[in-house]
């Protein structure tokens, strides 16, 4: 199938691969353990699906604050992005 | 465990995953990879990563559009939630009173959008519309085209008109569902309509009010064929939701790139918005203050 109309670039790619193995890594994740909700730091009950899904859309906001308010690297907001998630999975 | 192992019914949805990857995470894709390109062709297409988003978030004709479309939103949702639930509650429950209000109730929900606007062109006309000719002969001057704030009111009352029978069938079928021992029992405690209302018939509604919420932020922030045919985002900008924004951008002046960027921040908003509405009714009716 010809995806040429689909504009495809390579930070792109890396992208929705990253979301796709990350999902397909919670399903495994989910089959083999079936999650159990518990209560963190956030005000309601969460599974781990919760969480991921909480996690990526807050990243994309840091992500939007941050092209919006400053003109620093974006690999900034990355990495806060990153520790977002990590304790937002843990300690969520 | 072995339900979930063994349960081949999940193959069952794999057509509809197909059908949501083809209509809906594959445009998706599409339109990610449109924001951070500049296109002029299918073969001539430059890199620009985050610059149209820069762009668009620091647009002040968007934040003035995000504006106006927050307040319509919690408008709509605030006039046509409360005004669906009363609607509902004054409804004949049984016998062909029930069948006459319903059908009568769903009437603007079987007309087309786009004819909608033409309608309430008509109807709101300050010389010739029923509404508006009606309210200059009292004295009050009205004329949509002219003053934002009739645009407003014009656009909110079509809006309502429109989707107000929707939430008014959801609520409607929530309140049916009821048994009737609840209410002999509420009869029994001598309690009132409003403690009826307020523990038994809110939170027995949760569910329907979750979805008539839902499916109205949705709808009226993502609005535009009835305020484009009504006041084309008139007079001067004063309805120009994010929407009709959006297509200026993509159709009007083929950005592609930065409308592309800003689907994907109107997409995120929408998200973020729709899942706080479901987390606070998901509490609607169980005491949790949290």
């Amino acid at each position: 199938m010809a995806l040429e109309w689909m504009a495809w670039t390579v930070p792109t790619a890396v992208f929705f691969i990253t979301i796709a193995c990350l999902l397909a890594t919670m399903t495994v994740w989910q089959v083999k353990s079936p999650s159990i909700e518990r209560k963190g730091f956030l005000p309601i009950a969460t599974t781990p699906g919760d969480r991921l899904f909480i996690g990526l859309l807050g990243s994309a906001y840091i992500h939007l604050a941050w092209i919006g308010l400053t003109s620093l690297n974006l690999w900034f907001a990355f990495v806060i992005s990153l520790i977002w998630m990590i304790v937002l999975m843990r300690w969520g | 465990m072995n339900k979930w192992e063994n349960n081949k019914a999940w193959f069952m949805v794999i057509p509809v995953f197909l059908v949501v990857a083809v209509s809906a995470i594959l445009p998706l894709m599409t339109v990610v990879n449109y924001s951070v390109q500049d296109i002029f062709g299918p073969e001539n297409r430059i890199f620009v990563a985050t610059e149209w988003y820069k762009e668009v978030l620091t647009d002040q004709r968007l934040h003035d559009a995000l504006s106006r479309q927050l307040l319509f939103s919690a408008l709509v949702l605030l006039i046509e939630i409360p005004l669906g639930i009363i609607i509902a509650l004054m409804m004949p429950k049984k016998g062909w009173g029930a069948s006459l209000s319903l059908v009568l109730v769903a009437l603007p929900l079987l007309i087309p959008w786009n004819v909608i606007g033409t309608i309430w062109i008509i109807f709101t006309r300050p010389d010739i519309g029923l509404f508006g000719a009606a309210i200059n002969s009292m004295g009050i001057p009205f004329d949509h085209t002219a003053a934002p704030l009739d645009a407003w009111i014009t656009v909110l009352l079509m809006e309502v008109w429109h989707w107000t029978p929707l939430v008014v069938l959801l609520a409607y079928a929530g309140l049916q569902a009821i048994p009737e021992a609840y209410f002999q029992a509420a009869r029994i405690d001598g309690a009132s309509t409003w403690a009826t209302f307020r523990y038994i018939q809110l939170p027995k509604m949760r569910g329907v009010l979750t979805i008539a919420v839902l499916l109205r932020f949705m709808d009226s922030f993502l609005i535009y064929a009835e305020p484009f045919v009504l006041t084309g985002g008139g007079p001067g900008n004063s309805t120009t939701f994010l929407s009709i924004y959006l297509v200026k951008l993509a159709v009007g002046q083929f950005d592609l790139g930065p409308a592309a960027a800003f689907s994907i921040i109107y997409f995120l908003i929408v998200l973020l918005f729709c899942w706080l509405f479901y987390q606070a009714l998901l509490k609607v009716g169980t005491g949790d203050k949290s």
